[in-house]
C-alpha cells in the first residue's frame, strides 16, 4: 500500500493495493511517494469521482473504433482489424531527463548515419578494424545494390523512432535503432488528441509539450529532400503497400496531415529516367517517395524479383538522383542486432564522444565465448534473431518453457551469426487502468527522429505497454496497447 | 489566377466514384424496402408485394434459385443482409467502406468516420434474424445517405475528388430511379390504360415516396397519375431525384473534370442530357417506356464503362525500363 493518500473514494478503490513490486515505477519512488513530475497528475486522479476514469477509458475505445483507427493483424483472415488499446494514465518524462535523451539520439543518430554512408562507400570502419568486415558481410539487411549511391545531403537516416527502455537500475538504454520503416508516430498524435477529448482534466497546470507539429516537420523534412532545380514545391508522394499492411491505418493519416497522396506501386510509373504517378490529367512527375514499404519489396529489378507491390526501375532513377527515396535504402544494415552491439564504438570512431544513452549488454552467438554463455543460460536470458523485428522470433528465457529453450539452442548452433541475446530486464512500470483497477505495467517508448537539413526529435514518442501482466512484450501484434508520452517542457513542473 | 490544383490519381478517382455509387445503391435498397414494409399494411392480404421488388433489382432468377419465395422475410434477408450477394445493404456498405479506407487521405476525416460509423452499425442491427429488423432501421439508413451527401458536401472542397464522388452518385441514382419505374409501370400497365384499382393511388404514391418525391410531385403536379408520375421522375427539371436532374448534375462534374478534354464519357454523357432535355415525355411514354428506360440503363453503363478508360485505367509497369527514351504526348 502506498502512504501517500489523504484522498477522494474513487482514487482509494483505483490505487487500493498498487504495488511497484521492486520494478522501477514511472509514477512512483521506491518507498511509494509520488516522483515530483508526477504529483500534479496523481492530485488530479485523487479528485475524480468513481467511475469517471473507467468511463473516459470506454469512451476513449468507442471512440477509436469510430475514427478506424485500427492496424491489421498478420496471419489472421485479411482485412482484420483490431483497436490498438489505449490506456488513459500517461507517462511523464521530466524535461530534464528529456534533454538527455534528446542530446542522446542526436548523438546516436549521427553516428549511424554516418555509418550507413561509409558502409556503402569507402567502409573506412572496416579497414580500420573498429568493426569486423565478416559482420557486415553477413548481415541479411546489408544491400550492395545500393553501393555508391549519394542521398541528397548524405542523409539516409530521415525519419527513425528509436526503441528506449528503462531496466531496474533506473538507466534509460536503446534497445532498438528501428531506421528502416519506423511506425507508431499517428498513434503519438492520435493518442494526444483522444486524451485531449476524452480526458481534458489531466492537462491542468501541467505544461506538456504538443506534439501536433509533427505531420509539418515531417512534410518539411520531406521537401527538403527533394532532387535540385525542382521548383518551391516538389511533389511529395507516401507510398504504401497497400490496405492490408499492418501499418495502413499510419500511412493515410500522414498523408491526410501532410495533404500529400498517398500512393501505391501501381499507381507509380518509370519512365524517361523518372518517377510518374497516373492521375486522371496523364502522368505527374514525382520529385520524392517517403515510403512504407520495405527494401525488398521496392524494386522487383534490383530486390525481390516477385515483389508486386513496388515500381519497378526506381532504384535506377534513385541512383541517379532523379527522385529522393526516404528512408535511404539500404539503412536495415544498421537495425542488424549484431550490427546494433557496434553502435557506441561508431559512436566514439566517428564522433570521437562517448555514447549518452547506452546499449543493452548483448552477447553475440558467432562469438564462442559468448555462444557457450548464451547456451548455458537460456533460461534467464532473452534471445533475439539478428534480422527480427516485431518481437518475433524471439525467446524470453524466463517465462520460456524447456522444450522452447531446446528449440532455440538448435537454431542458435545451427545459425550463430542470426542470434543475440541480452539479459532479461525489468522494463519500468507505468499505473494502467486494469478492470476497475489501477496496476503496473511494463513500459516502453519509442522517440521519433527526423533529419533533413538538421536533426529533430519529437518531444514525445509511443509509449507502448505490456497489458497482460507480467508480460515484457510490448508489441501490438502480442497484447501491447500505447499510452501518451507527456514530455513537460522546462520550469516548475518540468523537473 | 487560377490556383494550382492537385492532381489527383486514377486509383483515387476510381474509389470516390465508387465509394459514393456503393452509398447510393445500398440507400436506395433501404429506400425499396421501407416504403414496401408500410405498403402492405394498406393492402390485401393476398397481393404479394415482394416480388415487384427483386424485379426492380433485377435479381429474380438468382433470388428464386437461394431463396424461392419471396416473402417479406426472404428478400429482406436477400436484400439487406446477405453478405454472399453483392448488391445487398451489407455488401454494398462494405463495398464503400473499403473504397472510403483507399482513399481516407483524400476524403475528408468526416466522410470517413461517416461511412466507417454507418457500417459498423448496420453490421450490428442487421445481425438480428430478418422478420426481427424494425422499417426503422432501413430510415435510418435513407438518413444516413443523406448525411453521407451532406458531409461531403459541406466538408470535402468542391474539387475534382469531390465531382467524381458526386458524379458517381447522380450516375447511381439516375440508374436506380429508372429501374423503379420500369418495374413498377410494367405492373401497373393495364390500370394505365383505364381499367383502375382502389389501390392504384396508392401503389403510385409508394413509387414516389421510394424516390421521397411525394411531397415535391404534389407540389408541382397535383393529382396522382400514372403518366404525371412517370414524367415527373424521369423528366422533372428541379427534382433532385428525377433522371433528368441526377444526369444534368452528373454531366456538370463531369465537365468539370475534363477541363475541356474530349473522351467518349463526356460525349456519350452530354448527348444523354441534352436529350432528356428536350424530351416530349408523352410521345415518350407512347412509344414505349420499357424501351426507353432499357436504353437508358445501356447507355448509363456505357458511360461508365468510359470512364474506366478516360480516367480510371492504369497503364502496368512496363518489363523492360525505358530510361531514355522520352515518351511524348504527356
Amino acid at each position: 500500500m502506498l502512504p501517500c493518500f489523504a484522498v477522494g473514494a474513487g482514487f482509494i478503490v483505483l490505487f487500493e493495493a498498487y504495488q511497484t513490486d521492486s520494478f522501477h515505477d514511472e509514477m512512483f519512488n521506491a518507498d511509494g511517494s509520488v516522483r515530483p513530475e508526477a504529483s500534479l497528475l496523481l492530485e488530479t486522479l485523487q479528485s475524480l469521482e468513481e467511475g469517471h476514469l473507467q468511463r473516459s477509458q470506454r469512451a476513449a475505445e468507442r471512440m477509436l473504433l469510430q475514427m478506424g483507427i485500427t492496424f491489421n493483424v498478420y496471419g489472421e483472415a485479411a482485412g482484420t482489424e483490431r483497436i490498438f488499446p489505449f490506456d488513459l494514465i500517461p507517462r511523464i518524462v521530466p524535461a530534464a531527463e528529456w534533454e538527455r535523451i534528446e542530446r542522446g539520439l542526436k548523438q546516436r543518430i549521427r553516428a549511424l548515419n554516418f555509418f550507413i554512408d561509409d558502409i556503402y562507400h569507402d567502409q573506412k570502419i572496416l579497414k580500420d578494424k573498429v568493426i569486423p568486415e565478416e559482420v557486415i558481410r553477413s548481415a541479411a539487411s546489408y544491400r550492395p545494390q545500393v553501393h555508391g549511391i549519394n542521398p541528397p545531403g548524405g542523409v539516409w537516416c530521415h525519419i527513425t523512432g528509436t526503441d528506449l527502455i528503462r531496466h531496474g537500475d533506473g538507466e534509460l538504454y536503446v534497445l532498438e535503432d528501428n531506421l528502416r520503416v519506423p511506425s507508431g508516430v499517428s498513434y503519438v498524435l492520435e493518442n494526444r488528441d483522444l486524451m485531449k477529448r476524452t480526458f481534458p482534466e489531466v492537462f491542468e497546470g501541467l505544461r506538456v509539450r504538443p506534439v501536433d507539429d509533427y505531420p509539418s516537420n515531417l512534410l518539411d523534412t520531406l521537401e527538403s529532400l527533394a532532387p535540385p532545380h525542382r521548383g518551391e514545391k516538389p511533389v511529395v508522394v507516401l507510398l504504401t503497400p497497400g490496405m492490408y499492411n499492418s501499418a495502413y491505418f499510419e500511412h493515410t493519416f500522414l498523408a491526410q496531415k501532410m495533404g500529400i497522396p498517398l500512393v501505391q506501386g501501381s499507381d507509380l510509373i518509370v519512365e524517361d529516367g523518372f518517377v510518374w504517378m497516373q492521375t486522371t490529367k496523364g502522368p505527374c512527375k514525382v520529385d520524392v517517395i517517403y515510403r512504407r514499404i520495405d527494401d525488398d519489396f521496392l524494386d522487383p529489378d534490383v530486390f525481390r524479383a516477385d515483389s508486386l507491390l513496388g515500381v519497378r526501375g526506381i532504384v535506377a532513377v534513385y541512383r541517379r538522383g532523379n527522385v529522393t527515396l526516404a528512408n535511404a535504402p539500404g539503412n536495415g544494415v544498421a537495425d542488424d542486432k549484431v550490427i546494433y552491439s557496434y553502435v557506441p564504438d561508431m559512436i566514439r570512431y566517428y564522433e570521437g564522444e562517448d555514447a549518452i544513452i547506452p546499449n543493452v549488454p548483448t552477447f553475440l552467438c558467432w562469438r564462442d565465448a559468448d555462444r557457450q554463455h548464451v547456451l548455458q543460460n537460456l533460461d534467464k536470458l532473452v534471445v533475439k534473431a539478428a534480422n527480427e523485428s516485431g518481437g518475433y522470433g524471439m525467446l524470453v528465457g524466463p517465462h520460456s518453457t524447456k522444450a522452447e529453450q531446446d528449440d532455440f539452442a538448435d537454431r542458435i548452433r545451427e545459425n550463430p551469426r542470426n542470434y543475440i541475446a541480452q539479459p532479461t530486464l525489468a522494463l519500468s512500470r507505468v499505473p494502467t487502468l486494469i478492470g476497475d483497477k489501477l496496476e503496473g505495467r511494463h513500459v516502453d517508448l519509442r522517440p521519433y527522429v527526423l533529419y533533413g537539413k538538421n536533426l529533430q526529435v519529437l518531444p514525445g514518442g509511443l509509449t507502448r505497454v505490456a497489458l497482460r501482466k507480467g508480460s515484457l512484450v510490448v508489441n501490438s501484434s502480442q497484447g501491447g496497447g500505447s499510452k501518451d508520452t507527456w514530455v513537460l517542457a522546462g520550469g516548475v513542473n518540468g523537473h | 489566377m487560377a490556383t494550382e490544383t492537385r492532381p489527383l490519381l486514377s486509383r483515387v478517382a476510381d474509389s470516390l466514384y465508387w465509394m459514393a455509387r456503393y452509398m447510393e445503391r445500398a440507400e436506395n435498397v433501404a429506400r425499396l424496402l421501407e416504403v414496401n414494409l408500410h405498403l402492405q399494411l394498406d393492402l390485401p392480404l393476398d397481393g404479394n408485394q415482394w416480388q415487384p421488388v427483386i424485379d426492380t433489382c433485377g435479381e429474380a432468377p438468382l433470388f428464386r434459385k437461394l431463396y424461392g419465395e419471396a416473402t417479406q422475410e426472404s428478400v429482406i434477408a436477400f436484400l439487406a443482409q446477405d453478405r454472399d450477394y453483392s448488391n445487398s445493404i451489407t455488401s454494398c456498405l462494405f463495398a464503400a467502406r473499403e473504397n472510403a479506407r483507399s482513399v481516407r487521405e483524400t476524403i475528408s476525416s468526416e466522410t470517413w468516420e461517416h461511412v466507417n460509423g454507418i457500417y459498423l452499425k448496420v453490421l450490428k442491427q442487421y445481425a438480428q434474424p430478418a422478420e426481427d429488423l424494425s422499417p426503422e432501421v432501413f430510415r435510418d439508413l435513407r438518413l444516413a445517405g443523406h448525411m453521407f451527401q451532406g458531409i461531403t458536401d459541406a466538408t470535402m472542397s468542391h474539387n475534382e475528388a469531390w465531382h467524381f464522388v458526386r458524379l458517381g452518385r447522380q450516375m447511381e441514382r439516375a440508374d436506380k430511379t429508372s429501374r423503379l419505374l420500369d418495374v413498377k409501370y410494367f405492373m401497373l400497365l393495364p390500370s394505365a390504360s383505364g381499367v383502375g384499382t382502389p389501390y392504384d393511388d396508392l401503389l403510385w404514391s409508394a413509387v414516389l415516396k421510394s424516390a421521397s418525391g411525394f411531397e415535391m410531385y404534389r407540389q408541382s403536379r397535383g393529382k396522382i397519375s400514372p403518366r404525371e408520375v412517370v414524367g415527373f421522375l424521369v423528366a422533372d427539371p428541379d427534382f433532385p431525384r428525377s433522371i433528368r436532374h441526377s444526369i444534368a448534375r452528373a454531366a456538370d462534374s463531369l465537365d468539370v473534370i475534363r477541363e475541356g478534354a474530349v473522351c467518349d464519357s463526356v460525349r456519350l454523357l452530354g448527348e444523354l442530357r441534352q436529350e432528356l432535355d428536350e424530351m416530349d415525355v408523352g410521345q415518350m411514354i407512347n412509344s414505349g417506356l420499357h424501351e426507353f428506360l432499357d436504353n437508358l440503363q445501356l447507355r448509363l453503363n456505357t458511360v461508365s464503362a468510359g470512364l474506366q478508360r478516360d480516367f480510371f485505367a492504369l497503364r502496368p509497369q512496363t518489363q523492360t525500363q525505358t530510361q531514355t527514351q522520352p515518351v511524348g504526348g504527356e
